[in-house]
């Protein structure tokens, strides 16, 4: 049914061809009350508490330290690798700690967060806006990064990650997500409505990174004035993108939901969009990016609608850090509000308390009355009845997937394709037994993870001991060729004296000729302190008894030589090299290269000091080894 | 305040096991009208003996399962399949049959094996099945038709209070035909039997067609409300109308048309309430329909060639048996993995 291209042509809809996605249900979707009034700014809080990690990916360093003064915009955390993304200070202040703060997660676990006091005086870091056109893409993307532009959506996987082409595939169309599906959110609505322009202006950069053919703006048809807005804002522009008013059915706002609606295309949970040619992101994200490199603002605030149980339901500009307990009191919950959500009601979750902050998955914040969300009914034992299956968006089979979790048979999870559901929450809504299925397939998954990470882990300390065990071997082997070798050196050098005792002249001969070559060699590189230079070199060359035969000497002042020689070079090169990625370091790297720099100021100076009194020849041929050596020993 | 509730918090209204078994229930109702009509009140008497059976049943096992009576007692599946063995049995079939199948479905066939939702057998099937291999009898006697019993009468014989009176011990027009048939041993054809023999009325048995498309209608009635997919009832229907046809065109004296079949025995009670059987049918729409195709073949088998009256329960239990089979190898392609083999 699927494969049949359903069309639905009407003459609004500028002759763009909609497919449809099977399953999804249509909640009721409780957005007016929100958008009665526009976009406020919400007031600065007496404390911000900024999480470090607010994305997909690895968690910011702390750049600042406790009591400095930070600015708005300033980059608290940089990122801290590729798939990461840098925190900012929202406004400027004191840092007055850096510890671990409430997260809004449902887990209700700390995450290192920086408490900044406000000053009040707003004051912005410098910023320096950026023609995407005039960099390279690279760059763009770093750039990205460091603004900390994240998926706004709700999945804050970072932006920047998401805009590299796969090998071969050019990017047929750019899907900017504007459905916005879930009920009572409607933050991307009012930024439609209120922001066009520098939304319309922003998908430029993601086209262009993407070399994106065509642009398709999906927005649910709930949302006529976002869709006429946007369409002003393209026309006004001049931008050939096309404004495309889906049917509402949630979760048409899932990017895969999307992408299938305006491309027929349907990326599977194993693929990446961009091998289908394709790439989505959110109206949020494109308008962050936008100020982010077109004004230098980075990533410091975002629209979150406050919703449900409120005397005053409306959508605020948030800053990041904001405490929830501050920004709801803006909307005056009712009073039987007994739990606040995060996300909406379909995905969101429970937030564990209101001292989590803002942060930049914070879309939505729902004041809940039991009488609003009915607690959800005894569960029941799964009857079959298949109305998950009819209702799933992936086309899977929701019950199979549910009694393999609940039988810990996770290798048949995976065979029924655990992986590509979405956790869109639809089965749970018709199950008539009332089954929380998406934790059972979120409980699985995780079980599956660890299992993995455990197996990851087994694995890497299997390697680790057969290496050891070859190591081990091979040093047996070495040891063995060696014994051996020393062996027949021993064996020779016996003939050899043999030898001397018959042509003793000879043997003068080929003596004086290694102590030239000894003497020619500048210094030893080994023991300089302990034992002198010249009386190394040459005890060797004293004529009687003579303990090398004169070929092997020779080889050793060679490699002698070809020893200072690499060292001298090495020398160069440090000298040479300029510290790199310093800019963005955090107060405790900061604080080891302070060090590291005084202990080599220090030693520097004594082996200057040593140079002199030696010699400039000598000195130039030091290691750094001895140089610590020298310094340890006269401390 | 933790908060380990969980998404989503909306809900749709109200839906719940419960709902979708009352539902069930309703769409029986025009059947158990046309019943109480054509064949008698007794039927009302057996409604309420399954129905009190299984709920102690249900409750006894309950308990020594240790398992909430409240919530499990009122979901109504108990009572679905309590009314499902009413309405199978034959209308006069002593109480203590109602009350042996009942407790047979509800114990064994249901709770030995895990209770709502574990069941690979169709519970009422299941007793049927039982019965009519223990009591063959009993279960194949049917009230003649012109035996009219006032509510009393039948309530008397149900009871065991009255002499299983002869004129009762009729046979179900299936089991007619059959029987015709066989003893005619080719003298006489089936469109001459239909015609003239009393058991027969417009286009099967007489007054049974009528309840047969009593059950149609409840069946449509859960289609719309899509509580049942098509694909069973069709596959059945399908499957038993297609061997009908094959056969009747072939020989229309010694084999009844499609139409007949269609309204005789349980094959619509068995179309629309027992193939589509969630628990113990198949789930993915390729294999609902495979498994009502193929039980509705064996139903004719069984129910033509075979020595039982009807061949729905054992159609039924037969393919109950190859669900797994069937689900395995008929799982629908994943969104974005059509493509793949």
């Amino acid at each position: 049914m699927s494969r049949v291209r359903d069309f639905h042509g009407k003459a609004t809809r500028m002759l763009q061809r909609l497919f449809s996605f099977k399953g999804g249900v249509k909640p009721q979707t409780h957005k007016t009350p929100s958008v009665q009034e526009p976009i406020a700014i919400a007031p600065l809080p007496s404390r911000l508490y900024v999480p470090l990690h607010q994305s997909i990916g690895g968690a910011a360093n702390p750049l600042v330290e406790v009591g400095e003064r930070v600015r708005k915009g300033q980059v608290i955390g940089g990122a801290d690798a590729w798939l990461s993304a840098a925190a900012h200070a929202s406004t400027s202040g004191t840092v007055l700690a850096i510890e671990e703060h409430l997260a809004a997660h449902p887990s209700g676990l700390p995450t290192l967060s920086v408490v900044i006091e406000p000053d009040g005086r707003d004051e912005w870091v410098e910023r320096t806006p950026l023609d995407h056109r005039s960099l390279p893409p690279e760059q763009v993307r770093e750039a990205l990064r460091d603004a900390g532009v994240v998926g706004l959506g709700g999945a804050v996987f970072p932006s920047h990650a998401k805009l590299t082409t796969a090998a071969g595939v050019a990017v047929e169309e750019l899907v900017i997500n504007g459905a916005e599906c879930e009920p009572y959110m409607s933050c991307d609505d009012v930024l439609m409505r209120e922001r066009a322009e520098e939304i319309v202006r922003g998908i430029a950069i993601f086209r262009d990174l993407l070399a994106a053919r065509q642009v398709l703006i999906g927005i649910e048809d709930n949302k006529p004035e976002a869709v006429a807005a946007m369409q002003q804002a393209v026309e006004q522009v001049g931008e050939d993108y096309q404004v495309v008013a889906v049917p509402t059915r949630y979760p048409a706002g899932g990017a895969k939901q999307l992408i299938r609606v305006l491309t027929g295309k349907e990326v599977p949970a194993s693929k990446r969009s961009t091998e289908l040619g394709v790439q989505c992101f959110n109206v949020a994200t494109v308008y962050s990016a936008y100020r982010a490199l077109a004004f230098g603002e980075p990533v410091i605030s975002r629209i979150v609608t406050l919703a449900g149980n409120l005397e005053r339901p409306r959508n605020w500009e948030v800053r990041l850090g904001t405490p929830l307990r501050d920004l709801l009191a803006l909307g005056r919950p009712k009073a039987d509000t007994d739990r606040y959500l995060m996300g909406g009601p379909m995905m969101g979750f429970a937030l564990p308390s209101l001292d989590a902050p803002v942060v930049k998955a914070s879309n939505c914040i729902i004041a809940a009355s039991p009488t609003m969300f009915a607690p959800s009914p005894p569960e029941m034992p799964c009857i079959r009845c298949g109305a998950c299956a009819e209702v799933c968006p992936h086309e899977l089979q929701p019950f199979e997937l549910y009694w393999f979790s609940r039988a810990r048979n996770f290798g048949k999870t995976q065979e029924y394709h655990l992986f590509d559901c979405i956790e869109c929450g639809c089965c749970s809504y018709v199950c008539p037994s009332h089954i929380p299925l998406v934790q059972y397939f979120r409980f699985a998954k995780s079980e599956i993870w660890s299992r993995e990470r455990e197996k990851n882990g087994a694995d890497a300390a299997k390697a680790r001991f057969e290496l050891r065990n070859a190591r081990e071997e091979r040093e047996q082997a070495e040891k063995a060729a060696r014994l051996a070798k020393g062996a027949a050196a021993r064996a020779a050098e016996k003939q050899a004296r043999a030898v001397v005792a018959v042509e003793p002249a000879t043997a003068d001969s080929a003596a004086d000729s290694a102590a030239d070559s000894a003497v020619s060699v500048a210094s030893p590189p080994l023991k300089p302190v302990d034992a002198p230079a010249p009386v190394a070199a040459i005890a060797p060359a004293s004529p009687a008894p003579p303990e090398a035969p004169a070929p092997e000497l020779d080889a050793e002042a060679i490699k002698k030589a070809t020893i200072v020689a690499a060292m001298e070079r090495a020398r160069a090169q440090r000298a040479a090299v300029q510290p790199r990625n310093t800019d963005q370091l955090t107060v405790e790297q900061k604080r080891q290269l302070a060090a590291v720099d005084a202990r080599r100021a220090a030693l520097q100076a004594e082996e200057l000091e040593e140079a002199a009194e030696r010699g400039a020849a000598r000195a130039s041929v030091e290691t750094p080894k001895q140089v610590e050596k020298q310094g340890r020993t006269a401390e | 305040m933790m908060d380990f509730s969980t998404p989503p918090y909306l809900l749709q209204e109200r839906i719940s096991v419960r709902r979708v078994m009352v539902q069930v229930l309703l769409a029986l109702l025009p059947g158990v009208a046309a019943y109480v009509w054509l064949i008698g009140p007794g039927i009302v008497v057996q409604l309420v003996i399954a129905t009190l059976t299984a709920l102690a049943g249900e409750a006894l096992m309950l308990g020594l399962r240790r398992k909430p009576l409240a919530l499990f007692l009122s979901d109504g599946s108990a009572i679905v399949t309590a009314w499902l063995i009413a309405l199978s049995f034959p209308p006069l079939a002593p109480w203590w049959l109602i009350v042996v199948g009942t407790l047979l479905a509800i114990v064994v066939a249901k709770h030995l094996y895990g209770g709502l939702g574990q069941n690979p057998f169709n519970p009422a099937m299941v007793a049927f099945a039982a019965c009519i291999v223990s009591f063959p009898a009993l279960m194949s006697q049917w009230p003649a038709l012109g035996l009219k019993l006032g509510f009393l009468e039948q309530l008397q014989i149900i009871a065991g209070l009255a002499p299983r009176i002869d004129v009762m011990s009729g046979a179900t027009p299936l089991d007619a035909l059959k029987t015709a048939l066989k003893l005619s041993d080719g003298s006489i054809d089936v469109p001459t039997l239909l015609a003239t023999q009393e058991v027969f009325g417009n286009f099967a048995g007489r007054g049974w067609e009528w309840v047969a498309g009593g059950y149609l209608l409840g069946g449509l009635y859960l289609w719309q409300r899509k509580l049942i997919s098509w694909h069973a009832p069709f596959g059945f229907i399908l499957g038993l109308s297609l061997l009908a046809a094959a056969l009747w065109a072939w020989n229309p004296q010694q084999f009844a048309n499609p139409l007949f079949h269609l309204f005789s025995g349980g094959a619509l009670l068995g179309a629309f309430f027992i193939v589509t059987d969630p628990v113990s049918g198949c789930t993915t729409p390729k294999g609902k329909l495979i498994f009502g195709l193929l039980a509705g073949l064996l139903a004719y088998i069984i129910r033509v060639f075979g020595g039982f009256p009807d061949g729905v329960a054992f159609a039924v239990l037969l393919m109950n048996l190859c669900v797994p089979l069937i689900d395995m190898y008929s799982q629908p392609p994943v969104f974005g993995l059509k493509d793949e083999p």
